[in-house]
């Protein structure tokens, strides 16, 4: 198939960025759109100009590397997948497709469309853990913990950290983001012991890193490529609550 | 000089690693904090690391090429973790995962490393539980089991199918307390060059900055080498696009030797190529063997589709051959079997470089539901890419290359041959010999990282100057010198084939004369191909851009460089090894009924290569004998 790309292209986190044009042959269904894009960067390479800067790597869907907003739609048009996991088959022949980076205030463009997510490395540093050294821990069976519990705390836990939902919420908000984090740790007895003082700490952070306010418009769960679940939110919510009553 | 694996000797198995941590030198906690260590790459070995070494006292800083420690590619493992609990009373033991794990490896591994690798398994499930991590448990709470890659028992642990992502945020978070605590300075979007040696010992490295392009030098009293395999050097493989080899490569090139280059695990289930433009195979976990029938239809060139084909004209060859282990022989074995069916002309699908993998039989037996519930993700996943829909039609698989045994060589220690300079994880050679049984990747990066390392790595540091290091010597500026000018010459070919073209044409040569069958007169062809594409590399590529700013051609084409001059000793050290063993199979050696034939009396040694200049053929082989002590070897056996 034939395609019309609009790719935000920006030098650098200093300058000014603009969309550029560009046509694009020979596209088949069974590529990526990430090999899509490689093939525009061949292309744009053998003319000797500089290639689309974008974040990606393992390629599957699980590292939370890659980070476009397609026609509107943080990951594209699919839902429950990563920008590296849609296929060319979710369009067609002579469409236009907008390509743009992350747009949000807390995640400042690098280059193209690559953007700086530190933010949340910074909102995980300030309570997501549990504090045990290496070496002085019971034993894994000591402390069962019900089912249906861990399984749930694994669904919070499958957040890959791409900042989608940031993206995709009108606000910017890092809510889902860091909801699903307190929830993995308030399903479970290892994480309880912290639960109030994690949930204040990473919300403060998220606070001052200037993400905006949660106002339940649930974008940002339509557009998670994990599907993480706002319920999340809501947990959250509550933990904050019991956590600052308790202070 | 002679390779000293010091691995005790002369003392029973289960007693060699207690007595050795009884006999390091010990450093006085007060002045921990007086040490550097520099760790590179924060997958699951050097995440682990950092977090222990900090949690020690230690002063540690970590690099990573990725924007957060958390996208190591350890991120993607999805069947499990060995642990040799035996929480099902189905007779395991750390001496039967020892046992298990020497002879996956086809009797080419240390037998005191691994002995070890099983003993603090049990360990890891601890540690990771403990930090929240959302392993699978059953009704009463407590943790599920399955079986894995080719174990006759349960020991393999899980969190869906996602296990190396689980397990990497927990060995993340551990880090995240350091870093909040002050103890860890971590580097993201950091790639690292060089390594510093200065009168035999390694002082630092070089580190360029990503995002600016600014080459920076960072002093420490140790470097940690933790960054993963060398499988890219094939170019279509599982690994992230960005798994390079840079690190271990430019360390072998300032004296660390490599161990067993050639080793390298070929995974029987992978989705097949489709066509010129992929840039990655996805691995589907083999925890589908459990369930799933392997099959080829026994006419050649049967077109038909695979529900239309009668199961008398089927062949499960894998049932039909090894009739105890059947679908789930090591991982070596499946591939092999698979590639032989398909050079004899059964393949499926439109390349017939297939066959099939199918599920219908275990939909009858345990209902959709169920099959959903244990593989949905995978089956979600291989529609995806496909477009297929594998409730309805057996899936098409193929092996790829997914992991390699090789890497630096290392004492028991983890010591490369450059004093202060460590290898963890799937940079180092050590522990699974000439072949690795799944889930235990994810077990060694983790017992080196939480266990091994913050315990042997005091025993070097005790007897090193507490004084910090300087980046003032003529080392450092040496080092730095070099990374610019690699840097410079790269940009200013200016030529007309792409770094990714280059990239390709590697594989495809690694791929043809170094993959899962290897000669003599094709090894020395493909050693000759390399020579070439090298020499025209750095006369043709074409690298647009500037050093000075966020350039991903440059960043891909300092690594394609290492991999240009890696690929040739992989092929060197595979022509040297006139058996076959695991993952190595030379079609020279080989048994009447086509199984690999060791050759024990010859090649019972780790190939250690000492770098002499940028062609392999100059290398120099020295030779670690290997002992075996407890277990007596004989030829592997599946059937
Ligand atoms: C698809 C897939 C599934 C798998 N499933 C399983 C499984 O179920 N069970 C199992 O046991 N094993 C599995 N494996 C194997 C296992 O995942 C890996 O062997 C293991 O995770 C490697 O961990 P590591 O810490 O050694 O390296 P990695 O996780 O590869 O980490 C490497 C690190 O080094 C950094 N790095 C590399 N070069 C540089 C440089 N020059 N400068 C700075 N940083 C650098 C990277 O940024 C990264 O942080 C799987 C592998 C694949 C590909
Ligand atoms: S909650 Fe979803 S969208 Fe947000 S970072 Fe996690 S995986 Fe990405
Ligand atoms: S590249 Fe890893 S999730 Fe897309």
């Amino acid at each position: 198939m034939k395609l019309t790309l609009k790719v935000w292209r920006q030098k650098n986190a200093s300058s000014n960025g603009n969309f550029e044009t560009y046509q694009i042959d020979n596209i088949i269904e069974d590529m990526s759109f990430l090999e899509m894009m490689d093939v525009l960067n061949e292309k744009l390479t053998k003319e000797n100009l500089q290639p689309v800067a974008f974040d990606h790597d393992c390629r599957e869907g699980i590292c939370g590397t890659c980070s476009m907003y397609i026609n509107g739609k943080a990951h594209g048009p699919l839902k429950g997948v990563t920008t590296c996991q849609l296929h060319m088959r979710s369009f067609k022949d002579g469409d236009t497709i907008v390509i743009e980076p992350w747009r949000a205030s807390a995640f400042p463009v690098l280059r193209d469309l690559i953007v700086d997510r530190t933010a949340f490395e910074r909102i995980q540093q300030a309570g997501g853990y549990v504090s045990v050294n290496t070496g002085s821990v019971p034993d894994a069976n000591a402390i069962p913990v019900a089912k249906a519990h861990a399984d749930t705390a694994f669904e919070s836990a499958a957040c890959i950290g791409c900042g989608a939902c940031v993206a995709a919420c009108k606000n910017g908000s890092a809510m889902l983001f860091v909801s699903a984090k307190v929830s993995q740790y308030a399903l479970l007895p290892q994480g309880n012991v912290e639960r109030a003082d994690r949930v204040l700490r990473m919300v403060a952070q998220m606070d001052a890193e200037g993400f905006g306010n949660c106002t339940n418009t649930e974008a940002c769960e339509a557009e998670c490529p994990k599907e993480i679940s706002v319920s999340n939110i809501a947990r959250l919510n509550r933990e904050y609550l019991a956590a600052s009553l308790s202070k | 000089m002679t390779l000293d694996s010091k691995a005790p000797k002369g003392i029973p198995l289960a007693e060699k690693w207690k007595s050795s941590k009884f006999n390091y030198k010990l450093v006085n906690p007060a002045n921990k904090r007086k040490y550097d260590i520099i760790v590179i790459g924060t997958g699951l070995a050097g995440a682990s690391a950092a977090a222990s070494c900090a949690e020690l006292g230690y002063n540690v800083k970590t690099f990573c090429f990725q924007d957060s420690p958390r996208r190591a590619h350890s991120i993607a493992a999805q069947g499990g973790i060995n642990a040799a609990k035996n929480y099902r009373n189905d007779g395991d033991s750390v001496y039967r995962l020892f046992y298990d794990t020497i002879k996956g490896g086809d009797y080419r591994a240390r037998e005191a490393n691994v002995y070890r690798l099983a003993e603090v398994s049990v360990n890891i499930i601890d540690q990771c539980v403990a930090q929240g991590v959302p392993f699978a448990r059953e009704y009463g709470g407590l943790l599920d089991n399955r079986s894995f890659g080719g174990a006759q028992v349960s020991r393999t642990f899980y969190a869906r199918g996602q296990t190396g992502q689980q397990l990497l945020l927990g060995a993340y978070s551990a880090m995240n307390r350091q870093i909040k605590a002050g103890m860890i300075k971590s580097y993201t979007r950091h790639e690292m060059l060089d390594v510093v040696v200065k009168d035999g010992k390694t002082v630092g490295v070089i580190v360029r900055d990503m995002v600016t392009g600014e080459i920076s030098r960072h002093a420490g009293h140790a470097v940690l080498l933790c960054t993963g395999g060398y499988g890219n050097v094939f170019y279509l493989t599982t690994y992230a696009r960005g798994s390079n080899a840079t690190a271990i490569w430019r360390a072998h090139k300032k004296g660390a030797y490599f161990g067993n280059p050639c080793y390298t695990q070929i995974h029987p289930t992978c989705i097949p190529v489709s066509g010129d433009h992929q840039s990655k195979l996805t691995l589907m976990s083999e925890s589908l063997r459990n369930d799933g029938r392997v099959w080829v239809p026994k006419a050649k060139g049967d077109k038909r589709k695979p529900e239309a084909i009668p199961e008398n004209e089927r062949d499960y060859y894998l049932e039909r051959k090894y009739p105890s282990f059947g679908n789930l022989v090591p991982r070596d074995i499946a591939s092999r079997a698979a590639k032989e069916q398909c050079d004899a002309g059964h393949g499926v699908g439109e390349t017939g470089l297939a066959v099939y993998l199918d599920f219908a039989d275990a939909i009858k037996r345990m209902g959709q539901k169920a099959v959903e519930a244990k593989y949905g993700n995978l089956f979600d996943m291989y529609k995806q890419i496909t477009g297929e829909n594998p409730y309805t039609t057996a899936m098409r698989i193929y092996p790829a290359v997914h992991y390699t045994m090789g890497g630096l060589w290392v004492d028991y220690n983890l010591m490369t041959t450059i004093p202060g300079l460590y290898a963890l994880g799937e940079a180092n050679f050590s522990d699974h010999g000439a072949n690795r049984l799944g889930a235990s990747a994810l077990m060694q990066g983790l017992a080196d990282g939480y266990f091994v390392l913050p315990a042997t790595i005091g025993d070097y540091l005790a007897d090193v100057e507490r004084t910090a290091v300087s980046t003032n010597s003529p080392e450092f500026d040496e080092a730095e010198k070099a990374v610019r000018q690699r840097i410079d010459t790269l940009l200013n070919i200016k030529g007309k084939k792409t770094v990714h073209e280059f990239q390709r044409e590697l594989g495809l040569i690694m791929w043809e004369y170094c993959g899962m069958a290897r000669n003599d007169a094709g090894l020395k062809k493909g050693m000759q191909l390399i020579q070439a594409l090298r020499d025209e590399y750095w006369k043709n590529v074409l690298v647009p851009g500037e050093a000075a700013e966020l350039n991903q051609n440059l960043e891909k084409a300092l690594r394609v460089a290492d991999f240009m001059e890696l690929g040739e000793l992989m092929m060197r050290d595979a022509l040297e090894r006139r058996e076959s063993c695991g993952g190595h199979f030379r079609e020279e050696f080989q048994t009447p009924d086509g199984e690999a034939l060791r050759n024990d009396d010859e090649f019972s040694y780790v190939a250690a290569w000492q770098y002499q200049t940028q062609s392999a053929a100059d290398s120099i082989l020295h030779k670690e004998a290997l002992d075996y002590e407890f277990i007596k070897r004989s030829q592997r056996s599946y059937k």
